[in-house]
């Protein structure tokens, strides 16, 4: 078993790093959340006379190049980070996991296609095929979501088939086909539950992914457009004026460090809680 | 191992053109008038029309395919639009740079982390096993460039002792040019680093277990000459199969470090291809990128037969 383990050795170690995970993750949520119906200042509102300066009692944070309050802009941005990471994770696991089965139940020459496809998708690393899209569609913030989604949607069929390939196997399966009972319906009714561990671990690290790759792409400038903020965007307007706010280049980062973290420790302790021996990649 | 090696050969032929396909399809078919997305909607009918026969787009897609793949394989990628110099040029100076970064940064994430690794899993439990792990997590979360920013508050801002950012090139030397390139490996590293740190351990925790090792200990070996002679040699063949796997990320991952220190580099010259619709650069770095990455993957399958003769055997 090559499972990689995460904080500390002992199992008592592994339920900190769950709690701290939880409540990480738990904070970016509440942000994006809280951010609908209240912002310390109107994230948007420019303040000339305000601008680039350091945590304030006023700005928490500082503002920015704008006198943007640096605060109410992070909480937008969670918003931003969890849209990208919830829709990518929603594609990539709709389609991911109904190929992965098809590809198990039927075997043979779809399977071999589906195989193949995932193979090639895992030739173009996440920001690749983003530079694709936005070669093709232009800068937006729809890029992030599509690039993560398809190389999800190759992460779950894989992982999907070789879970469900070694569910099959099991009496309870051959009991069901003795009773009669269909492909889809023994897919649905007893695989998917069979294997739903590794998936939703699985959709925590590619969740954490997600928001890294989302962040990198606006970083470059190829993902949300201004003025929606975005923690990527945020940092790279930042190090323009690193030399004189020095600030604002520490608290997105920050922002994105925490929430990945969050993601990579909940993920470490669902591991442990739902199946110690479970084997989880991070791809991206 | 020879048939095994032409078999994969064939695999990575294969790869390729469905790769070639891929890019070909998304950046020459799906967007419709190419032409038009390089000049823009507002050009004039007689400009567009020049464009598409100097681009060659009068010509049917199959032919269009065939002809880039000549081209691939002769060196002849047309014109940059954007800088008027044939491409082939252009991508080879720029992998000048993201070549030599990508390497520094795949030795440089083994050299952390195989010790640290090892380490670790030497002191299992213990405060140095958790020192490790917890810098395994922040490597994971922390995105690279961002660490790009901090490296370059601290150690061109700060401190002066590195240049924050620009490459000097080749022609300077290589003290200053590896000076410009020593902070984008680093924050390269990192993330390759946090995950093959976690490898090792677990690689080299497994392998503690193993009897061999403890017929070496039985035989008076101490732990460090056991760790060295016995454990590291089987530890390395998960973690070459992981670092080989990385390396496609870390090339993807130069993409943005190279903007992140305004680095010249291939990665850097795709983003600017994207804003300045240079289709044809984009197109021909785009493939080079994913040629490498599925050539890395061959050399990593058979330097892992090499090391462990045991999946050859394999059906």
């Amino acid at each position: 078993m090559i499972g990689a383990r995460g904080f500390g050795a002992g199992r008592g170690g592994r339920h900190v790093g769950f709690a701290i995970g939880a409540a990480l993750v738990g904070l970016v949520v509440l942000a994006a959340l809280v951010s609908f119906v209240w912002t310390p200042f109107p994230p948007l509102a420019i303040d000339i006379a305000a601008r680039l300066e350091g945590p304030t009692a006023a700005h928490w944070l500082g503002t920015d190049h704008f006198g943007r309050d640096t605060l109410s802009m992070i909480m937008l941005g969670a918003r931003n980070a969890l849209a990208v990471g919830l829709a990518a994770i929603f594609i990539g696991m709709a389609l991911g996991v109904t190929l992965g089965l098809t590809a198990a139940m039927r075997r043979g020459l779809i399977e071999d296609l589906v195989m193949r496809a995932t193979d090639l998708t895992f030739a173009f690393p996440v920001v690749l095929t983003a530079v694709l899209i936005a070669a093709l569609a232009g800068p937006g913030g729809v890029n992030a979501i599509i690039a993560v989604g398809i190389f999800n949607i190759a992460v779950f069929a894989r992982l999907a088939r070789g879970a469900a390939l070694q569910v099959l196997g099991r009496p309870f399966v051959l009991a069901a086909q003795a009773i009669g009972k269909g492909p889809w319906r023994i897919a649905v009714g007893h695989v998917l539950p069979n294997i739903q561990g590794v998936l939703i671990v699985q959709a925590t690290v590619q969740f954490a992914v997600a928001i890294l790759a989302e962040a990198g792409l606006s970083y470059l400038g190829l993902g949300v457009q201004p003025p929606t903020p975005s923690w990527g965007r945020m940092l790279n307007e930042a190090q323009t004026f690193m030399f004189i706010a020095p600030g604002q280049a520490i608290f997105p980062g920050l922002a994105i460090a925490l929430a990945v973290l969050g993601l990579n420790l909940l993920g470490d302790g669902l591991r442990d809680l739902l199946d110690p021996r479970l084997r989880v990649w991070r791809m991206g | 191992m020879l048939t095994f090696a032409a078999r994969r050969l064939l695999g990575l032929l294969l790869t390729l053109v469905a790769v070639s396909l891929v890019v070909f399809v998304v950046l020459e078919v799906l967007p419709g008038d190419v032409a038009e997305i390089i000049l823009g909607t507002e050009a004039r009918e007689d400009t567009l029309a020049a464009l598409r026969r100097q681009l060659g787009l009068d010509r049917p897609a199959p032919t269009r395919y065939l002809a880039w793949i000549g081209g691939l394989v002769t060196g002849d990628l047309g014109l940059s639009h954007t800088y008027g110099v044939p491409v082939a040029g252009l991508i080879a100076e720029r992998l000048a740079v993201t070549a030599p970064l990508a390497l520094i940064a795949f030795i440089l994430s083994g050299a952390i982390a195989v010790p640290l690794g090892m380490f670790a899993a030497s002191r299992r439990g213990g405060p140095g096993d958790w020192g490790v792990m917890a810098f395994s997590q922040a490597g994971l979360a922390i995105p690279n460039f961002w660490f790009a920013i901090l490296l370059i508050l601290v150690f061109a801002v700060w401190l002066g002792w590195l240049p924050a950012g620009g490459f000097p090139g080749w022609g300077e030397g290589i003290g200053p040019a590896l000076r410009a390139l020593l902070l984008p490996a680093l924050a390269l590293a990192l993330t390759e680093a946090a995950i093959l740190s976690r490898i090792t351990r677990s690689a080299t925790l497994e392998c503690l277990g193993e009897d061999y090792v403890r017929t070496a200990r039985a035989k008076g070996l101490d732990r460090r000459a056991v760790l060295r002679r016995h454990v590291l040699r089987n530890a390395l063949i998960p973690v070459t199969t992981i670092m080989g796997l990385q390396f496609a990320f870390l090339l993807a991952g130069t993409v943005i470090v190279e903007q992140a220190f305004t680095l010249p580099g291939l990665g850097r010259l795709v983003v600017q291809a994207i804003f300045q619709r240079d289709l044809i650069v984009v197109k021909n770095a785009v493939m080079l990128l994913a040629f490498m990455v599925v050539l890395v993957n061959l050399v990593v399958d058979l330097a892992y037969t090499a090391i462990d003769p045991r999946p050859k055997a394999a059906p």
